[in-house]
């Protein structure tokens, strides 16, 4: 199992590599600090937001809401600091994440508790997020000067305790965050009991009840961990762009979100895959998305891209998934 | 007889009484629901997503989902006024071809679904990307005229009536899919392919077929709904009908189809449709806006699979 992981991870490094070999070839300027620095802020976002998608799509689920839990969460924290600054810029992420964490709760009670199937229910949500936005905010956007510098300032400066490291220095504060994010999805998944019950729950759902793992709060936990994810990312959103526009927010996110993980090798059948493979196609995702614009590829190529690279990698878990299953088969 | 009924098609009477009640408050709140001609006019925006519900309502009986319609409808449209402005293709021509291209499109998820044995939710999750993907890349942002010779078919009327011709071709579409679904050895396999697959195969009902059948079924619906709607609003472009997906799916599941395979019927779906339709229109005229409207479309939908779980359990289903 290890062996088979690993081949995934390795082959989106290779990718990486690959791309940003090409990409400087064709266009040297893609190395410069300015395109290196948006990569890096590119991929935060999404890698954050990916996390929480990952624990759904491991017990067979999907949160297509999840674009608009950001939407929702990062618009109410945009609100909060510009009406309440008081509250400071950790107080507002607390709230926006926690909101997070409510918005992916309603989704998980639905699914866990009343049995909706995950895409009724999120298809469900992302118009009623959606809405909720809207009437939130008034239909009206926050703008950059509306919100505190100590927000902006996570996009911008790295932690004070690096100021004097070379090259690490100019990394700012949202990449730490993502990256420690990553860390911890990661060990969770990986040594903690409830990680394993995920794991176990996607693999077969049947033999997880029969082996007493509650099921439906596992399955319910997952979602609230997508919808923390999707609010935490909410909030990055604030800090890195600044304006927050009701419609434009986290708009059709939820397909990046759900092309990462895919592509990161969690197989749409449940049960495999994990946190460094997903954080690979995060930073290969930011890599392609750089690269475009560098090359000059219009943006209209984007979506035609996410949408054929998912097609791929769902057809590439499949043939993986058969010839496991064959060789398994072989085996007994 | 009463209960028997009851049981049978609880959620169809579910959706007539909800109809009548959404009607009757819109029209208490907004004489002009009581005028004829206005609602006829209002009708034409559902013409399209009427007959991608009716091919959506297949597929959701089958125990499978197509998300890519809205983009499939998107893309047919897209290639047809590319074909004829930068090709210069008889404007005629692409009436026929929109389906055609619609049914490739769609028989394209259907190999995947099928012969891939890809989840249909993942695989039109992709396609719905790829395909508006396509169309954006055709049309970038700019829109393609429709030739003039086709634009404004749902003005119109046959003669002496307020019918417009897209509804008399929904009409048609819906009578020939409730025969087919209700009174065909293929109708009744598409549903016994809902209820149990595994069974459905081991019966010997060709699955496979069936779901390739079903998508490209889904993909023709998609291109004739794109004719429709290039024709009412006389541009292409690459974001048509995003999000309508929402509306149909609500439509099929409101209507009583069951979201886990096995049960529906077309004229459950149609009522719902037309529930939908009220709902939105009486929300338009009292000035809700577009965004808090999806968010009722969507909870319109929660709650209908909601209840029918909660019915169904009652049952001990």
């Amino acid at each position: 199992m290890k062996k088979l992981l690993a081949r995934r991870e390795l082959s989106l490094l290779v990718a990486i590599i690959l791309i940003v070999c090409v990409a400087i070839t064709l266009q040297p300027r893609f190395a410069s600090e300015q395109n290196i620095r948006s990569i890096l802020l590119w991929v935060p976002l999404l890698a954050v937001a990916a996390m929480g998608q990952t624990a759904v799509i491991i017990t067979r689920g999907i949160d297509v809401s999840v674009g608009s839990i950001l939407g929702l969460a990062g618009m109410t924290t945009a609100i909060l600091l510009r009406d309440y600054p008081q509250l400071g810029v950790g107080g507002a992420a607390v709230i926006g994440i926690g909101l997070g964490a409510v918005l992916g709760a309603i989704n998980g009670g639905m699914i866990a508790f009343a049995k909706v199937p995950p895409i009724v229910a999120t298809l469900g949500t992302l118009g009623i997020y959606r809405g909720l936005t809207f009437i939130v905010s008034g239909g009206r956007q926050v703008d950059d000067y509306q919100l505190p510098k100590d927000l902006m300032n996570w996009s911008l400066e790295g932690p004070a305790l690096l100021s004097k490291v070379p090259f690490v220095n100019s990394i700012p504060w949202v990449v730490w965050i993502a990256l420690l994010v990553m860390i911890l999805s990661h060990l969770w998944m990986t040594y903690t009991r409830y990680g394993r019950d995920v794991y176990a729950l996607g693999g077969n759902p049947d033999a997880a009840a029969l082996r007493g793992i509650p099921v439906n709060f596992v399955t319910f936990m997952a979602y609230v961990l997508c919808g923390i994810g999707g609010g935490f990312a909410g909030v990055l959103y604030a800090s890195r762009y600044g304006t927050v526009n009701p419609s434009g927010i986290g708009n059709g996110f939820e397909l990046q979100v759900i092309a990462a993980v895919v592509i990161g090798g969690v197989s749409v059948f449940g049960g495999t895959g994990g946190a460094p493979g997903v954080a690979l196609s995060c930073l290969l995702l930011g890599v392609v998305n750089v690269a475009l614009s560098v090359l000059a590829i219009a943006d209209t190529w984007q979506m035609a891209i996410y949408g054929l690279v998912l097609l791929i990698a769902i057809i590439a878990d499949e043939r993986f998934a058969r010839s496991a299953r064959k060789r398994a088969g072989e085996a007994v | 007889m009463i209960t028997r009924i009851r049981s049978r098609f609880g959620p169809e009477i579910v959706a007539i009484v909800l109809l009548v009640l959404a009607f009757g408050f819109s029209a208490f709140r907004e004489p002009r629901f009581l005028d004829a001609e206005y609602l006829f006019d209002r009708s034409t925006l559902y013409m399209e997503a009427g007959i991608l519900a009716l091919s959506m309502t297949f597929v959701i009986i089958a125990g499978h989902i197509d998300l890519s319609v809205t983009s499939i409808l998107a893309l047919v449209g897209a290639i047809c006024t590319t074909l004829v402005s930068k090709y210069g293709l008889p404007p005629v021509a692409i009436i026929f071809i929109a389906p055609v291209v619609g049914g490739a499109l769609g028989a394209l998820n259907g190999l995947l679904v099928s012969k891939g044995k890809l989840p249909s939710l993942v695989v039109t999750l992709a396609t719905m990307a790829l395909f508006r993907g396509v169309a954006q890349i055709l049309l970038g942002d700019h829109s393609l005229p429709m030739p003039k010779e086709l634009v404004g078919i749902h003005k119109i009327q046959l003669p002496g009536t307020y019918f417009h011709i897209p509804m008399v071709l929904l009409t048609v579409l819906a009578v020939v899919a409730a025969v087919v679904l209700h009174g065909t050895v293929w109708g009744r396999w598409v549903t016994a392919l809902g209820t149990n697959a595994e069974a459905a195969r081991h019966a010997g009902i060709p699955t496979g077929k069936i779901l390739i059948q079903l998508f490209t079924l889904s993909g023709v619906a998609a291109g004739i709904g794109s004719m429709l709607m290039l024709s009412r609003l006389g541009v292409a472009r690459f974001d048509h009908a995003r999000g309508l997906e929402l509306d149909v799916i609500t439509a099929v599941v409101l209507g009583g189809a069951s979201i886990f395979g096995g049960r529906g019927t077309i004229f459950g779906t149609i009522t719902a449709l037309a529930l939908v339709g009220v709902v939105q229109t009486g929300m338009g005229v009292a000035g809700v806006k577009a965004e808090v409207q999806v968010a009722v479309i969507g909870l319109l939908l929660i709650v209908s699979v909601l209840f029918s779980n909660i019915t169904a359990r009652k049952r001990g289903r």
